[in-house]
């Protein structure tokens, strides 16, 4: 496929290991004291394990898993909410397929759609609307999810409605974003990072400058990448230079998508539907401020919170992390995957009892799939 | 979650909704151009873009997937080149 197999060229690869290798030795870099590069997206983590980028890099490089991925950062009480607004018989429940196997306190979307509740996995919110355009008699409600790439998606869809009149649609809002969640990590005192790979499609949406706090106030290196192989690699070596020559900027390898300044129609459609709620709750990182988005009260027609009594729009609720689960320190990389007691045994990607177990962007998922059973044979 | 991919577009299909024909690796399906819309839908046609859950998001810039490509190809031949001095070396050492 055009500007995906130039990308996995294995002879370019072998030249970026080898350049990689040579910095990171002028860098010092070693096993023992490794420069840590956070990929901060889930997208990321799982083209690193699909291809054992991992494996292939310098020993002196470590990559530390980010908290991009939506599906793994989203608390219970959300899922629980979706399925509640599901079970109402009145309501066609669509939703991206990722987030049908998330385990909720009662159930997850699929086991409810077992039960009876018609929940439908689409591929775009446009096709959720087409479903409201076909069943004026039914509710159809679109579970909103994921970062910048995904929001203009939804934001042009309620427009889209607004401008035809389709009163039978609405969107229950848990898109969030990425430099607040950044911001809480660059914080916090145990976290130790050298750079980042910053995340491509988000940078596609809101452009490179939103992270020019990250070089500026912390004095940490980004490079924007893309999500091949050959993008990663060279991603990593231009962190690593810049590491060598003491800079802190902010690098875009991903120009034949990014733009600096980003998508001018996107960005504002998301201005026009979406605000920053004062605070949002992300699963094993908590409370974080203006890190989601709500529907604005112009929209509220098209709010599923204001429809259904649930979500911010109700009394909060706390659900507490199942039993065992250590989701929570896997995210901010306290522990790996595989120090977690139920990894491989109370959960799999087949009986997941955390999100990172369910995403194929969660941590815990990529090293099972791709790593799991190596893993657990040098643990024996 | 995020993952987009490459698409051509084909045809416009309905101009006041933005909407558009796109083939992805052979699979054609519907998407909306809005994203891109801010220049003339027609000259879209034939472009290639990044599609994202049924939205064309970006327009995928050749020359600059060019240019990144010619820097990983040259560290590539780079690498070549190094790989077949040290080989060439290692069979002169075995001759003397």
């Amino acid at each position: 496929m055009r500007y995906v197999e130039e990308f996995r060229d294995p002879k370019a690869a072998r030249g970026v290991l080898a350049e990689i290798a040579r910095v990171a030795d002028e860098i010092g870099a070693t096993r023992d004291a490794p420069v840590r590069i956070m990929e901060i997206c889930g997208g990321h983590t799982h083209a690193i394990f699909r291809y054992g980028l991992d494996k292939l890099v310098h020993e002196g490089i470590e990559f530390i898993h980010g908290p991009g991925c939506p599906v793994c950062v989203l608390p219970m009480a959300r899922v629980d909410e979706c399925v509640e607004i599901a079970e109402d018989p009145r309501v066609i429940f669509t939703t991206f397929g990722d987030a049908m196997r998330v385990p909720g306190t009662r159930k997850s979307l699929l086991q409810a759609k077992a039960d009876g509740a018609d929940i439908r996995m689409v591929y775009s919110p446009l096709d959720a609307l087409e479903l409201a355009r076909r069943n004026p008699e039914r509710e159809v409600v679109f579970f909103g999810l994921g970062f910048e790439t995904t929001t203009p998606s939804t934001a042009l869809t309620i427009q889209a409605a607004a401008r035809e009149g389709i009163p039978n649609f609405s969107v229950f809002c848990n898109h969030i974003t990425v430099p607040p969640p950044i911001k809480a990590l660059l914080d916090d005192p145990h976290m130790l990072l050298d750079g980042f790979v910053g995340p491509g499609h988000v940078s596609m949406v809101i452009g490179t400058h939103p992270y020019d706090f990250i070089s500026e106030d912390y004095g940490k290196p980004l490079v924007v990448a893309g999500f091949e192989p050959l993008d990663l690699l060279q991603s990593v070596l231009m962190v690593l230079e810049q590491i060598r020559d003491g800079r802190a900027e902010i690098e875009n390898q991903y120009g034949r998508v990014v733009p600096e300044h980003g998508n001018p129609v996107s960005l504002a459609s998301i201005r026009d539907v979406y605000e920053a709620r004062p605070t949002f709750e992300w699963r094993g990182l908590g409370e974080i401020d203006a890190s989601g988005l709500r529907i604005r009260p112009s929209y509220a027609a098209y709010d599923a919170e204001e429809k259904f009594g649930v979500g911010y729009a109700a009394p909060r609720r706390v659900v507490a992390e199942p039993e065992g689960c250590a989701c929570g320190a896997v995210m901010t990389g306290r522990m790996k995957p595989t120090q977690c007691a139920q990894f491989g045994c109370g959960c799999t990607p087949d009986m997941p009892l955390g999100a990172l177990m369910v995403s194929s962007e969660g941590a815990c998922a990529a090293y099972w799939t791709y790593g799991g059973a190596r893993v657990l044979e040098a643990a024996e | 979650m995020c993952l987009g991919i490459p698409g051509q577009i084909v045809r416009l299909t309905d101009e006041d909704r933005q909407m558009a024909l796109a083939d992805v690796s052979g699979v054609q399906r519907e998407v909306s151009l809005a994203p891109v819309a801010d220049r003339p839908l027609a000259d879209l046609v034939g472009e290639w873009v990044l599609i994202h859950v049924g939205f064309a998001m970006a327009l995928i810039d050749e020359k600059e997937a060019e240019e990144t490509l010619e820097a990983l190809r040259g560290l590539g031949e780079a690498q070549e080149t190094l790989e077949q001095m040290a080989e060439s070396a290692k069979s002169l050492e075995v001759t003397q």
